[in-house]
């Protein structure tokens, strides 16, 4: 690796590389979970469900239970809730998101309070929102290998009959997809997804790798498998990128204050987009030529 | 409760409640509750950029939410979703960015993102109360064109109602009001009443104008029931206008079924 692109000690950290490979585990799911959040339109409810994850996280540290538990227990208790309040209507479901959203900030303050009261290390809050890669264990590692590993083969599973009720509900209905069923199962792998990427990268990179990948991937591809693959290879290319980028910024100023990882990865998925809308004009231009 | 300290807690939460059930009101109508939780957070990452520059917060507050709420509205036609969760996590990072050169340390923060009403102060009350004002004349100027719109929006456009030009004035107005409230109940709080009170207000009336007195009533008896839980209790005032405004909504789906299943 040439000096100026990696600054000396990057692989030789252990951190950075437990703290990589999540990454990229994580943006992998997202982006294949995330493509089909955008397609149904439910960018909202992923965020929302992070933040709900975010809530079961600190409860769960308030109560000395592991905090990935108490993530996605967290996530999969809010995907309940919005499912039980009434998610047929798009502008329904908009208010059950926020309602229950609501609910789950409030509790988070609560949580939040009452750790910061037992525990003399500060920095909880900003732990939560915006998480650290570089503090997961070899033993998360793993954990969340596998979850990651068995949500993907769910999606797999569900993917063609999904897309199909996603696109044309009546016609899947016809047809005897089982519509209602396959949603619900849907917003259970998204949650335990954002439940999972919350805990490790905090619940704005949580957001920025759900959507932000497969929007680019959208706007490129062509058939499930061809936007899928962009959309993982976007995913995966931006947090493998900013973990190393989060990393050089040490040394870019003399004060030695690193830019935060969440900021390097939004910063480049934003940057991916912008370069996917770029190359869509320059096409659009010169076939219009 | 009612002591003297206190008397700047109520007189800025009643403000801040009525706004947020005004604005609510029309939140809930179009359907925009993603916009109106992505728009406090750009409040937050302004005031966090303000203190690294050395600004005043209100300056960051107000130009960082207005930038938001203008990405927003300006591609609210395809995937509008998609483009607010963007807006939203671009903001966030932003902020998490500016915190951490900045080195602003933890409860500042916790401040921004959960609110101080507790802790405001007497020369904060004048600037609260002039931008509310301002946000409840330009709700009340729109009024009739946003409800025509939600209403009927072909007929609207038919009408010569520029539904852009609308979106852009709302947002504009969700922006100030964000500008306003983060610093007193805190980005991630200002949304709950936002959506609770009003939804419950809507389920109760389908006239227009009744739903948004009552959108403003409930906001407020939310957040005052809030407040004195907290004082009583001790415990944030955050986690009781979160699971209040959540209640409050949850009691109005309940009597609508009473009342459906009586009729």
């Amino acid at each position: 690796m040439p000096h100026w692109l990696v600054e000396p000690g990057l692989w030789s950290n252990a951190a950075v590389h437990t703290g990589v490979t999540v990454g990229v585990v994580v943006a992998v799911v997202s982006a294949w979970v995330g493509l089909f959040t955008v397609l149904r339109s439910q960018s909202f409810a992923g965020h929302a469900l992070a933040d709900v994850a975010t809530a079961g996280g600190a409860g769960a540290g308030l109560f000395g239970w592991s905090p990935l538990a108490g993530f996605v227990s967290g996530a999969v208790l809010g995907a309940g809730a919005m499912e039980a309040i009434g998610v047929e209507r798009v502008r329904q479901r908009d208010v059950a998101t926020g309602v229950v959203l609501g609910a789950a900030t409030g509790l988070s303050a609560l949580f939040l309070y009452l750790v910061s009261l037992n525990s003399t290390n500060s920095g909880t809050t900003q732990l939560v929102l915006f998480g650290s890669l570089f503090l997961v264990s070899s033993t998360t590692l793993w954990i969340v290998l596998g979850v990651s590993v068995v949500l993907s083969l769910v999606l797999a599973v569900i993917g063609r009959p999904l897309l199909f009720a996603s696109v044309s509900p009546d016609a899947a209905r016809a047809r005897g997809v089982a519509v209602s069923r396959v949603a619900v199962l849907f917003t259970l792998v998204m949650a335990v997804t954002v439940g999972l990427s919350a805990i490790v990268l905090g619940s704005v990179l949580s957001t920025a790798l759900l959507i932000g990948p497969p929007a680019s991937a959208l706007r490129l591809g062509r058939g499930l498998a061809q936007t899928a693959f962009a959309s993982v290879a976007l995913g995966a290319a931006a947090a493998a990128l900013g973990v190393v980028v989060s990393y050089d910024s040490f040394y870019w100023w003399p004060s030695h204050r690193a830019l935060p990882v969440s900021f390097c990865v939004v910063a480049l998925i934003i940057l991916e987009l912008a370069l996917v809308n770029l190359w869509r004009w320059h096409g659009a231009r010169r076939e219009a030529a | 409760m009612f002591s003297s300290f206190m008397t700047n807690a109520w007189l800025v939460g009643t403000v801040v409640a009525l706004l947020a059930g005004a604005t609510g009101f029309f939140v809930v109508m179009r359907g925009s509750s993603f916009a109106a939780h992505a728009v406090p957070n750009g409040a937050f990452a302004g005031a966090a950029g303000a203190t690294l520059v050395g600004v005043t917060p209100l300056v960051g507050l107000i130009s960082f939410s207005v930038l938001a709420a203008l990405g927003i509205g300006a591609s609210r036609r395809h995937r509008s979703d998609v483009a607010t969760a963007l807006a939203l996590v671009s903001m966030l990072a932003l902020g998490a960015a500016f915190l951490s050169l900045s080195a602003a340390y933890e409860p500042q923060v916790d401040a921004l993102l959960f609110g101080e009403i507790l802790g405001v102060s007497s020369s904060q009350l004048g600037p609260v109360v002039v931008i509310a004002a301002l946000c409840l004349a330009a709700l009340a100027a729109m009024y009739r064109p946003l409800v025509f719109q939600a209403a009927a929006p072909d007929l609207a456009a038919a009408r010569g109602l520029n539904p852009t030009v609308l979106e852009m004035g709302f947002m504009l107005t969700l922006a100030l009001g964000a500008a306003l409230t983060v610093p007193v109940v805190g980005a991630l709080l200002a949304f709950s009443l936002t959506v609770g009170p009003p939804a419950a207000a809507r389920l109760l009336t389908r006239r227009p104008g009744v739903a948004l007195a009552g959108s403003m009533g409930l906001s407020v008896l939310t957040l005052w029931a809030a407040i004195a839980s907290a004082y009583q209790s001790d415990l944030p005032v955050g986690f009781f206008v979160g699971t209040y405004s959540a209640l409050v909504y949850v009691a109005a789906r309940a009597t609508m079924r009473r009342h459906a299943r009586r009729a």
